[in-house]
């Protein structure tokens, strides 16, 4: 903290951040090149897999949108000093809400209202799921850590017994449920694209791309240009001092667990009503972990996060072109590469930083 | 004028060479997808890898595969190889089947093999195979081994499936002995079922605790653990899908093998031939697509007198003098 006011922003914002993935792209060259790849190829092969041509693009930003909404959901939480692990169980009932929704409502003939509806309970499911984490760390001091963590397990067991008892589709063997009907099927841009006739291929990048942004940047004007982003800033950073200040403490950790529900559960549009179109297992896995260290990467702003979330993004759609590329490459390799860059850009986020201080300090000792 | 003559020949024969390739439509350039127990399960997807590898050495034609890291990739994986032009793409398990439905809509020109499930494309091939007439021999076999009378079956994930297996074991276990005990359970609900090697060898640990002394997996990588739990306690096992008798040689009894190696291999094949055909093909004993294992592993296990009586049931069944009932035809097992 000592040192941190002391750089300039482009070093402590961009520099670094940058340093640190070059750091863990040469530690994931060197695993590349241990079990025999070629790294060079390796690295060729992720960025064009992920930016390559409009395919690769689309599927990077869909990924992308659903790292977006976790980022986001972990950060609003965080600035009121709350670290909510839950974002993984949010998404995931998320999901559900939207698909019950979509399920209720596709065949009923509301045409374009059913999406908004679904949408609606998407957040509102994540927010209730949020909630009760909330109301046990704020009324009987549970820490919400834990809750919210045991709050995923919650909801994979709910999860796994609805559609296997509930939701499974007739004549499924796989517990997924019917498919939704066109109705509550989001948009897809590359259908739009080629509407406009504009060619490019098929990717399951859709309209919940522009919630994400809308998202962000709703985030943006409530914490930093409302009094309640205010208050909520002042409780991360001193809750005594936003006691005294007369902030309602309870109230401000409900809502902003609230919030931070209701964003992790779009990820349940952009999976669910987005691409899936049925209600299943797992189609959240990863994002809520992902989520923290998209948020920790990003310093908890909307701006750095939609770029941390794009790293991610390009991460996971390049990584699965790299076990198509590259046989040697297997799915936990993949894995591992990821977690390298994770590590070095979040966990030792802080590593490279005395490297960059150290020109700096000598030019504002000199000053002091 | 003799060079002339060998150019000549050769456009000729770049023209025949341009004309089959023409009539073949697109090039064959086979694609498999693992189910989710990876490639090297040593069961249901290494069977496709195995057919995948024999149809590289037949034909020299290179192929691409991918294992998914999460259920929801398949859609993915699918919609990869057919961009990239690859024609046949072969996939097992049915969870697989959503995936190939949409990207065999979006992509009508290229043709999409589903082994395990059934889908009526016209781009598509559905072979499912009768299990629960391998399962019956494999169950005619448990009944004679076993000495307690007691047989167990541990299945992957609960569906309709696995419970034709399940079916099909306890219909020949009662045939060879009336009386014999069956137990059966399954490991859970979910695809997590298929690759829970741990919790196998418990669920196989308890059965033996209840006097079993012969096992059948039907669970993908899960099995490993109860193959395992057997070799252990020095108990009898039946593998499944690919012939597992190697894997604990002295404890396994046999293995119900399941051909998707061929059914892999032939589809590949067919395409290079253009005898490639969309539909839904059933493949039982008749037909070559299940049958048990006998090798040099399991051959002290299995007495002439248990081998004439499986090769019996086997015969009777193909002629159809033993009906082996299967559970998806009406939800029901019957002993």
């Amino acid at each position: 903290m000592r040192a941190r006011e002391k750089l300039p922003a482009i070093v402590d914002l961009v520099v670094i951040p940058l340093a640190n993935v070059v750091l863990a792209f040469l530690a994931a060259g060197l695993v590349v090149l241990a079990i025999g790849g070629n790294p060079i190829r390796a690295v060729e092969v992720m960025i064009s897999g992920a930016f390559g041509d409009s395919e690769a693009v689309g599927y990077t930003l869909f990924y992308t949108t659903d790292y977006i909404f976790t980022g986001l959901a972990v950060a609003v939480a965080f600035h009121a000093g709350l670290f909510n692990i839950g974002g993984e169980g949010q998404a995931y009932i998320g999901g559900l809400g939207a698909g019950l929704v979509a399920l209720a409502l596709d065949h009923t003939g509301m045409g374009w209202l059913v999406i908004p509806v679904a949408v609606a309970a998407a957040a509102l499911f994540g927010a209730a799921w949020a909630a009760v984490p909330a109301y046990l760390q704020a009324y009987r001091g549970s820490h919400i850590v834990i809750t919210t963590i045991m709050f995923n397990f919650l909801a994979s067991i709910l999860m796994v017994y609805l559609m296997v008892n509930v939701l499974i589709g007739p004549g499924n063997m796989s517990p997924e449920s019917r498919d939704f009907l066109s109705a509550a099927q989001l948009p897809l841009f590359s259908d739009w694209l080629d509407g406009m006739g504009i060619s490019v291929h098929g990717s399951p990048f859709n309209v919940a791309g522009i919630l994400a942004v809308l998202c962000g940047i709703v985030v943006w004007l409530l914490i930093w240009r409302t009094p309640w982003g205010y208050e909520l800033r002042l409780l991360g950073f001193n809750p005594s001092a936003a006691r005294y200040a007369g902030v309602n403490e309870k109230r401000m950790i409900i809502v902003a667990m609230c919030l931070s529900g209701a964003l992790a559960g779009f990820v349940g549009v952009n999976e669910v009503l987005g691409v899936h179109h049925r209600l299943l297992l797992d189609y959240a896995l990863g994002y809520g972990f992902g989520g923290i260290a998209v948020a920790l990467m990003g310093r908890n702003h909307p701006v750095g996060i939609a770029f941390a979330a794009l790293l991610f993004g390009a991460l996971q759609q390049g990584g699965a072109e790299l076990s198509f590329e590259m046989p040697q490459v297997t799915r936990e390799m993949v894995v591992a590469i990821q977690g390298l860059v994770i590590l070095f850009s979040g966990a030792l986020a802080q590593m490279t930083r005395p490297w960059f201080e150290w020109p700096f300090r000598r030019r504002l000792g000199g000053e002091a | 004028m003799k060079r002339g003559g060998i150019r000549r020949i050769a456009a000729l024969a770049c023209a025949f060479a341009a004309t089959a390739f023409l009539a073949a439509g697109r090039p064959v350039a086979p694609a498999y997808v693992y189910a989710m127990g990876g490639k090297f399960d040593r069961s249901f997807s290494e069977a496709l890898y195995r057919g995948a590898e024999r149809f590289k050495a037949a034909t020299g034609i290179p192929y691409v595969d991918f294992e998914v890291s999460r259920e929801t990739q398949f859609e993915q994986a699918y919609r990869h190889f057919a961009s990239r032009g690859r024609n046949p793409i072969i996939g097992v398990g049915f969870s697989q089947t959503d995936a190939v439905k949409r990207v065999a809509r979006a992509f009508p020109g290229t043709k999409f093999v589903l082994i395990d499930g059934n889908i009526h494309m016209p781009n598509v091939l559905s072979v499912e195979f009768r299990e629960e007439e391998g399962s019956f021999l494999v169950g005619v076999l448990a009944a004679m081994a076993s000495k307690t009378h007691k047989i167990g079956f541990v299945g992957g994930m609960d569906v309709p499936l696995i419970r034709r297996f399940a079916c099909g074991y306890g219909q020949g276990i009662k045939y060879a002995d009336p009386k014999a005990t069956f137990l059966q359970n399954m490991t859970g609900a979910t695809p997590e079922a298929w690759t829970n090697p741990a919790r196998g060898a418990e669920i196989a640990r308890e059965q033996f605790d209840r006097g079993v002394d012969v096992v059948y997996a039907a669970a993908g990588t899960t099995g490993m653990g109860v193959l395992q739990a057997a070799a252990d306690r020095g108990k009898l096992a039946i593998g499944v899908d690919s012939n597992q008798n190697y894997m604990h040689p002295g404890t396994m009894l046999t293995s119900m093998v399941k051909r998707v190696d061929v059914a892999a291999f032939d589809a590949a094949q067919a395409e290079t031939k253009g005898t490639w055909k969309p539909g839904h093909v059933v493949l039982g004993l008749k037909d070559g697509g299940v049958d048990w294992a006998y090798d040099r592993y399991n051959k002290k296990l299995v007495t002439p007198a248990m081998k004439a009586k499986v090769d019996q049931a086997k015969a009777d069944i193909i002629s159809g003098k033993i009906k082996v009932h299967d559970y998806e035809s009406d939800g029901r097992c019957v002993y």
